[in-house]
């Protein structure tokens, strides 16, 4: 019942909200989208920021991830954004994004914790328009009670992909799991061990150049291991074009050995897999030219079409301290996109063994992390090249096309869509 | 046959009234098998929705699925703090035991048995099974709905979907009567036109509508979400079919009367074609209550979201959360389920006698 | 007919009282000026009147969002205002038109769409002869004096209320790997199946919950076509003991013909703009396999990170251009048949 009241109390807010908002207040726009409940981490901050700025409200408008890819593009092309946004289009949706130099009190503060991540938000200048609500890191997890259970030894570090399929194969053979690999539907996903095996993902100009002996090293691996059975096709073949498919579900039901997937699962695994068994995340495994994941995350990014720039920065300088940002990471168990709370200082909220393990995993990994995949992470438009990746590779494990007409097919997606981009 | 409670009769008449006093035909049975086979394909799959819709996260994982929601028991134990996950325990003399499980390392699980708390036991963890009982998971509805603005969305949508039905039935059921009482140049060039409408699928301008929407100022106004799909092709073509039935004499009396063409169109024709406006009023309101797609673009603040949107809010990048989903489904099923159940006769004849002769 | 008229007439008798004052309110305000205008513009002037609203409507967010389109597909660029937008000439179609043979996507430059529309005339095909096959099976037995009868036409017609999200989330929840069909399967010692990995499964369930989902508006049409023939026709039929195949095909068939046509005719329409209910449901794979051309649109226009508006357009006018050609080839050969 006390829910219910809860319900009752903060929609009449929002009436009285919309009818009060007129008089005195700035009302500020946020869009926001969950991946666990992180929207009532922040808004518990916000809440602070309200009560020692009585004059300015944030209003947090919840939508569905599809909303932010699709939808808010459109809207901020039409000039009808909200104010603030949580986005992880970082440098594709760049040219909407506000400078807030001006209206924040310290941007020596912000260049010293947010220094890299700036530039994946404004690719070609000094502007500050936000900063990282989470960083991630991709990498494996394992069933370590399976491993267990087989009797096989877990590779160790510096183990290449070959000696983690085999070790995954051995266990799924032994104990007669469906699935001995699983990796997520995402050219993102692809991109960090097609760096290790020697991908350059653009030439000698900083273009693109998507298609070298590097990527198919890693596309024809991921290719016959759809074909052997190392990787099933249910979860890569059974959508089309660029939609993400994830095998959490799978993993976390006991069908999966190892799951190639990233940081941002870990709230989630401590919450539905607990201690049903050991799922533990290891290090990127190796290819000829390194070992490494991609990085990645969502950012907040104030809009350069909101009437009340120095309100948002008044907000975002707020939200950016770092006692605030440390609970917020903290709480939602995210891998701090802080230069200084990377190093130490974020209290994880939870005292389970694996989280903690996995969480110290990936924050280790991110120094590791190829310069190449730094580069491709802050290219604006690198989801033209995750998409032609996954689109294009998919089809041809499915059936539809050759490796090697896939590969062209790649390189004609991202031209066609670089010159569609380029007419301005 | 016009007694409702025929439905609930006895099966075995149902199974064994057949046409005429003659011998079986095989088409009687084929019938019936077929109408069995019918109930199953098309309640199945919506009851199996409403089951799984009530299961933990755990338990929608599982395969075999169970029918019933099931959740494993807890039970609290002396000496620990939280209460513990009860198991049937596979013991190495052959006897089966109940034990709770404190922790599991490994493959090997601690285990106490509740009834003698000092007794410890270190069991691999294949030979336990998990002791269930049957149990809704209502937290899948609750924690949702708890975290939006549940009845804000549920009044927009109550809103749109009145509003919208209410100026779709007028404009409509006026063309509607435009083009079936008179006679006059242009008029088959405009049913050409409304048909010809009816084949845009409406993703294909979504674009260019939201352009429009901007330009009038619209954007996260609930009427971008009523006016755009008003003037519906089906609407004028499903009233105007049933129009034309209506003898025009009656129109002539009227006219006769002195009667303006207002009061004619207000007072005779709109309550002669009832049927026909009921059954666009409920097409109407199903449409409107369902959509999903075109709200998500031009909302995108919390107070103007409509159901469909906001219970999609939960859906994130990378998780797929089927058990917020299926009750989430469940939730906006419920309304027209309701419509259906105490309409259901309504519907159905009204559709049969007004539709599309 | 009759012993279904008498049904409804209590629940509309409700409906009508509890709806009605506001909007006899609502007409009676509107009398005062309506009369007005008819002395205005006399009787012959009415029928533009009645239908100004709707076609104001039909103007501002179909006719105009039309042009604005056709304007779209001659130019490129991601801005959205047709102002800032780059012209292109007919480059867009040139692009989508680019083929070695049409027969084979493989061989167009845009081969996704060639597959969109390929794909979406096999789904249409199997979709709409299937769809008007069960309706008529199922009016048919409806139309056969059962009991419960109104209990069963509510049965195959209630999943025509559901959103196409619903609908296909349903099915999804039981198709999956790990769902209860599935689980079926192995308790009577078949193998699992992954339906959404083989294109002709794929392809095969969203013919079928496509199906599942419109025939109950389909069987009610044809079930009021059965139920306007004549009783007698069937009786003098039965007194010559003619047999029940044959009163189907002589009598039953031609004399519903007419409402077949519409059937078919709707059905084709809503099979061509396809969308959301195989995207939820398949998500247009495997690989391609149920990507249709709405899907194609739809994802050029929105979900790529280059939202490209000029050629989703261009799409659009020539998927515009095949339906009206097959609209006017169907016409042409229904009137040779008949002239001839």
């Amino acid at each position: 019942m006390l829910n219910f009241k809860r319900i009752l109390a903060t929609s009449s807010m929002v009436a009285t909200l919309a009818a009060t908002s007129a008089l005195a207040e700035t009302e500020l726009r946020m869009m926001w989208y969950n991946d666990g409940n992180e929207s009532e981490v922040i808004q518990s901050i916000i809440d602070r920021f309200e009560a020692n700025n009585p004059d300015i409200s944030v209003v947090i408008d919840v939508v569905p991830y599809k909303s932010i890819m699709e939808s808010l593009p459109i809207q901020l092309a039409a000039g009808a954004g909200p104010d603030l946004a949580r986005v992880t289009d970082l440098g594709g949706l760049s040219k909407y994004y506000m400078d807030l130099t001006p209206h924040i009190s310290n941007s020596d503060y912000w260049e010293a914790s947010f220094g890299p991540f700036l530039d994946w938000l404004a690719p070609d200048s000094d502007r500050i328009s936000g900063f990282m609500t989470q960083l991630t890191v991709t990498g494996p997890y394992v069933n370590k009670t399976f491993f267990e259970q087989a009797g096989v030894a877990m590779p160790g570090d510096g183990a290449t992909w070959d000696e983690w399929a085999a070790a995954a194969n051995d266990v799924a053979g032994k104990l007669d799991i469906p699935i001995p690999m699983a990796w997520d539907r995402s050219g993102h996903r692809v991109s960090g061990p097609a760096i290790a095996m020697g991908a350059k993902m653009f030439n000698a100009e900083g273009e693109p150049a998507l298609v070298d002996d590097g990527l198919k090293e890693m596309t024809q691996r991921l290719y016959d291991w759809h074909q052997d059975g190392t990787m099933t096709k249910e979860l890569w073949g059974s959508v089309s074009g660029s939609s993400y498919l994830g095998a959490n579900e799978d993993f976390a039901n006991g069908q999966v050995v190892m799951y190639m997937s990233g940081s941002w699962q870990i709230g989630q695994f401590s919450g539905t897999i607990g201690d049903a068994f050991d799922w533990w995340a290891v290090p990127a495994p190796c290819g000829a030219a390194a070992c490494t994941g991609m990085p990645g995350g969502a950012a907040l990014v104030a809009m350069k079409d909101t009437k009340h720039p120095a309100e948002v920065g008044k907000l975002m300088d707020f939200l950016a301290q770092e006692e605030n940002l440390a609970e917020f990471y903290g709480k939602n168990l995210f891998i701090p996109g802080h230069l200084k709370l990377a190093t130490g200082g974020v209290d994880f909220a939870t005292d389970d063994v694996r989280a903690k393990h996995a969480l110290s995993t990936f924050a280790g990994a991110v120094p590791k992390i190829a310069p190449t995949a730094f580069d491709l992470q802050g290219y604006p438009n690198n989801r033209i090249m995750f998409n032609a990746l996954i689109s294009r590779l998919n089809e041809a494990i499915v059936g539809e096309l050759t490796l090697e007409q896939a590969y062209v097919r790649m390189e004609e997606d991202i031209a066609k869509q670089l010159a569609a981009k380029a007419l301005e | 046959m016009a007694d409702p409670g025929a439905d609930t009769k006895n099966l075995a008449s149902v199974v064994f009234a057949r046409r005429g006093r003659k011998k079986m035909h095989w088409t009687d049975i084929f019938s019936y098998v077929y109408l069995a086979f019918g109930i199953f394909l098309m309640f199945g799959p919506v009851l199996w929705l409403g089951m799984s819709s009530f299961k933990t996260r755990a338990g929608l994982l599982e395969f075999p699925p169970t029918f019933f929601p099931l959740g494993q028991i807890e039970v609290q134990v002396e000496g620990y703090k939280k209460p513990l996950l009860l198991f049937d325990v596979q013991m190495d003399d052959g006897s089966t035991k109940q034990l709770a499980q404190i922790r599991r390392i490994g493959i090997v699980s601690q285990m106490v048995d509740p009834k003698n708390p000092s007794e410890k036991f270190k069991i691999p963890i294949g030979q336990r099974t998990k002791v269930r009982e049957f149990r809704m998971a209502w937290e899948n509805y609750r924690d949702p709905l708890e975290r939006f603005n549940f009845l804000v969305f549920l009044k927009n949508s109550v809103v749109v979907t009145v509003v919208a039905t209410l100026v779709t039935l007028l404009i409509n059921s006026m063309a509607a009567y435009g083009l079936s009482i008179y006679e006059f140049r242009g008029r088959n060039a405009i049913m050409l036109f409304v048909i010809g409408t009816l084949m845009i699928p409406i993703t294909v301008i979504m674009v260019p509508v939201y352009l429009v929407i901007t330009n009038l100022g619209m954007v996260n106004s609930l009427w971008a979400v009523i006016l755009p799909g008003a003037a519906t092709p089906t609407g004028v073509f499903l009233l105007r079919q049933y129009m034309l039935t209506i003898p025009k004499e009656l129109i002539e009396a009227a006219r006769m009367d002195n009667a303006s063409e207002w009061t004619i169109f207000s007072k005779v024709v709109l309550p002669l074609a009832m049927p026909a406006i009921a059954v666009l009023a409920i097409f109407s309101v199903m449409w409107r209550w369902n959509e999903f797609l075109w709200p998500l673009i031009v909302l995108n603040r919390t107070e103007v979201y409509t159901l469909q949107v906001g219970l999609n809010a939960f859906q994130g990048e990378l998780d797929v959360q089927w058990h917020y989903i299926l009750a989430m489904t469940v939730v906006t099923l419920i309304p027209v389920a309701l419509v259906f159940a105490f309409l259901q006769k309504f519907i159905t004849t009204g559709i049969a006698s007004s539709g599309m002769k | 007919m009759t012993r279904n008229s008498d049904q409804p007439a209590a629940v509309k008798n409700t409906v009508v009282s509890i709806a009605g004052w506001p909007v006899q309110r609502v007409f009676r305000l509107l009398e005062y000026p309506f009369s007005k205008i008819q002395k205005g513009v006399g009787i012959q002037g009415m029928p533009w009147i009645f239908l100004l609203p709707n076609l104001l409507f039909f103007g501002i967010f179909v006719v105009i969002p039309l042009f604005i389109n056709f304007a779209f597909s001659f130019t490129g660029g991601t801005e959205l205002f047709l102002s800032n937008r780059v012209y292109t000439g007919t480059e867009q179609y040139r692009f989508l038109l680019e083929c070695e043979t049409f027969g084979d996507p493989i061989t167009c430059r845009e081969d996704r769409f060639w597959k969109g529309l390929y794909n979406t005339f096999v789904f249409v095909f199997f979709q709409v002869s299937f769809l008007v096959l069960f309706s008529l099976i199922t009016a048919l037995i409806l139309n056969r004096e059962i009991r419960g009868r109104g209990f069963f036409r509510a049965v195959f017609f209630f999943p025509v209320l559901l959103s196409p999200v619903v609908v296909a989330l349903i099915w999804k929840w039981i198709l999956l790997r790990d769902g209860i069909l599935n689980a079926f399967l192995v308790s009577i010692g078949m193998d699992k199946i992954l339906f959404f990995v083989s294109p002709e499964w794929a392809m095969f369930w969203a013919v079928f919950v496509s199906i599942w989902a419109h025939m109950g508006f389909y069987t009610l049409i044809l079930l009021a076509g059965l139920q306007a023939i004549q009783p007698d026709l069937y009786e003098a039929a039965e007194m010559d003991g003619t047999s029940k195949e044959r009163v189907f095909w002589r009598i039953t068939l031609p004399l519903l013909w007419p409402n077949l046509l519409v059937v078919v005719v709707l059905a084709l329409i809503k099979g061509v703009q396809v969308f959301d209910e195989v995207f939820v449901l398949t998500g247009g794979g495997p690989g391609t396999a149920t990507q249709f051309i709405v899907q194609y649109i739809y994802n050029t226009g929105f979900t790529e990170q280059v939202q490209d508006f000029g050629l989703a357009s261009a799409a659009s006018i020539v998927l515009g251009v095949i339906l009206f050609v097959l609209t006017m080839l169907q016409l042409a050969v229904t009137r040779a048949r008949d002239n001839g």
